[in-house]
């Protein structure tokens, strides 16, 4: 035991000198997701404010057949821009976004009380165009609506007849659970940054002893290889969790500047928020520890673990791609996978949501059992004649 | 003191040490002498329990190797093939950290390393990182790290590699103020006046067997000129002939 912390002290003091280890470690990792994440919601929430309130510019073809259905649109937000010769092939070019044509026949329809035509010109396979589109949509069934209403009481009969179903939409989603959708991918990003926190030293402390011939007189001295192991799996994991610590405070940070309140976003990145994710994610960061070196260990050369661990940094996106692409629904056994299960109480913690404590016992007790059992297979390397020799 | 007795060790089908017997005594140099790919860092790598032999018995001053692999380690200091330092710690905090693996208490640790760095005239040393020592300082550096234990035997393999006239005379009282103390030395090389000016017995390795061993003395009575570079081409020459390649 005295021989492993020898080992982690030593690891330690070596880490915070090397400037590669500390910038990735305690600069990169904690900080360059929340920047991302920040820069990411503050265009996405930004370009939705902008399209909800910016004039919709239309071409409009046979302005003076309607001037008062014109004027009505213009009221709502429709800027009118002048014609052009062939408003379909404009479209077609792109020169245009969307066109809105009024026959000559519409001013007889109108007259006469018959439903009166107006064509919609647009791509929709314009992916940009389409909120304009249901926008433009939106505007005509306003003024519709409300001439329909208006002749219903010309007539001496009450509008609501026309209307014999009404339906209510009653959305349970907390502004949390809003908030959450949007912040799906944050468990991943926590992940990752805890798997960079500890990435270099766990290559340095294997691969990297082995490659500068440091390996084999460190093993000559009477320690066991699992006081050893254990000694730098752990300055691998304080490493780690430092990252992960550090990005979470990051991620309190960036919380309290996201434009939540323009959202109609409620989230819960507090107090609270820190202190449940850390409990629930240090096993996580002891399994992601004892993983790197066992992988790194593997390797000949810092360069080969190197290329190893970045590869090893998609194997957690896969579970928040999961979520996203097929929307499960949460069920135990996911507390039970390890990464997953760190994944999903994230989300829930992040949604306002409470996590039973029969969730976080499974989702500990297995994450710790897959560590042991990594930790096992690895001391079987760290023990086997070729590891000590490097050449 | 090292005993050696019957060892063997293949890799895959290669047959890297078959049955190499030897003892070094205490307030000795003994060498292994022997050409490139003859088995002396196997052989040695055995001895200093990196490696376990496929047959026979290692024994340090009485410990069985195979039993008491953790109480050899103690009684062995080990400069091996492979001597790299952490380029980041100074030279006093690498012999330090292997003070600590040794059980020493920080302390101990402390006083034993200003001692030998004192004893090595590594003083100006001491307190440089390691990154960009020379390989003269560095070699001072790991045997600093292999004695701080005070240990009663040596191993050393190859220590006079990449080292220049002034390292190699330092490394040469190093290595004889260790005999003088009654330890027990053993070491590696293929350079021939490296073994005349130090060694006190030989033992000639080739094709992982000994194919000689005594006193310089009298391995250079195998040659008529009474010269041991001679002696040992026709050793060797003659253990080609028995089948050894």
């Amino acid at each position: 035991m005295n021989g492993a912390l020898v080992v982690w002290a030593k690891e330690c003091v070596e880490s915070l000198r090397d400037r590669r280890v500390l910038l990735n470690a305690l600069v990169l990792g904690p900080l360059l997701t929340p920047v991302l994440f920040l820069v990411l919601m503050h265009l996405i929430v930004g370009r939705e404010l902008e399209k909800a309130e910016k004039p919709l510019p239309v071409v409009v073809i046979g302005q003076k057949i309607a001037p008062n259905f014109v004027e009505a649109l213009q009221q709502q937000g429709m800027q009118t821009l002048p014609e052009v010769p062939d408003p379909e092939a404009a479209v077609r070019e792109q020169r245009v976004d969307l066109a809105l044509r009024i026959p000559p026949r519409f001013a007889d329809d109108w007259r006469e009380g018959r439903p009166a035509q107006v064509e919609l010109i647009y791509d929709s396979s314009r992916q940009d165009v389409r909120s304009e589109v249901e926008r433009i949509d939106a505007m005509i069934e306003t003024f519709s609506t409300r001439t329909r209403s208006l002749r219903l009481l010309a007539r001496g009969i009450a509008p609501s007849v026309a209307t014999p179903v009404v339906v209510a939409g009653r959305d349970q989603a907390t502004p949390q659970a809003r908030g959450a959708l949007l912040l799906g991918m944050l468990p991943y990003f926590l992940i990752l940054t805890a798997l960079i926190g500890g990435m270099w030293l766990a290559i340095d402390a294997t691969a990297g002893e082995r490659e500068r011939q440091s390996l084999e007189p460190l093993l000559i001295n009477p320690v066991g290889r699992g006081a050893v192991l254990l000694g730098k799996m752990l300055a691998t994991a304080v490493f780690s969790m430092a990252s992960l610590v550090l990005g979470l405070l990051a991620f309190v940070v960036v919380g309290s500047l996201l434009p939540a309140d323009e959202l109609g976003l409620g989230l819960s990145i507090g107090p609270h928020f820190v202190l449940v994710a850390v409990a629930v994610m240090t096993p996580l960061v002891l399994l992601i520890a004892i993983t790197q070196i066992w992988v790194a260990s593997f390797a000949r050369s810092f360069r080969e673990a190197q290329t190893y661990l970045g590869l090893a940094q998609l194997v957690p996106l896969i579970p928040s791609v999961l979520m996203m692409v097929v929307p499960m629904r949460l069920k135990l056994w996911m507390a039970a996978v390890p990464l997953f299960g760190q994944q999903v109480t994230i989300l829930r913690l992040l949604r306002g949501e409470t996590v039973s404590d029969q969730a976080i016992v499974i989702g500990v007790s297995v994450t710790l059992a897959s560590a042991a059992l990594i930790f096992w297979l690895t001391l079987r390397l760290f023990r086997s004649e070729r590891l000590a020799i490097s050449g | 003191m090292i005993e050696a007795h019957d060892l063997w060790k293949a890799f895959g089908a290669t047959q890297a040490v078959a049955g190499v017997s030897f003892a070094a005594q205490d307030g000795e140099i003994t060498g292994l002498l022997g050409p490139n790919g003859a088995g002396k860092t196997t052989t040695l790598r055995m001895l200093y329990t990196l490696m376990r032999p496929d047959r026979g018995r290692i024994r340090v001053d009485g410990f069985d190797a195979a039993s008491a692999p953790i109480e050899v380690r103690r009684r062995i200091g080990v400069l091996p093939d492979s001597r790299g330092l952490y380029k980041r710690l100074t030279a006093r905090e690498n012999v330090e950290y292997f003070a600590r693996l040794h059980g020493m208490n920080p302390q101990q640790a402390r006083d034993r390393c200003s001692e030998l760095l004192c004893a090595l005239q590594m003083q100006t040393l001491a307190d440089r990182r390691t990154e960009g020592f020379s390989q003269g300082e560095r070699v001072k550096t790991a045997i600093a790290r292999a004695l701080v234990h005070n240990p009663r035997n040596v191993i050393l393999d190859e220590p006079s590699n990449g080292l220049d006239v002034m390292a190699n005379r330092g490394l040469r009282d190093v290595l004889r103020g260790l005999r003088a103390e009654g330890r027990c030395v053993l070491m590696s090389t293929h350079i021939m006046q490296e073994v005349i000016a130090l060694c006190d017995r030989i033992v000639i390795i080739a094709y992982g067997r000994v194919v000689a061993d005594g006193t310089p003395e009298a391995l250079r009575a195998h040659s008529p000129e009474r010269n041991l570079e001679d002696a040992f081409m026709k050793i060797i020459g003659a253990a080609a002939l028995e089948g050894g390649v």
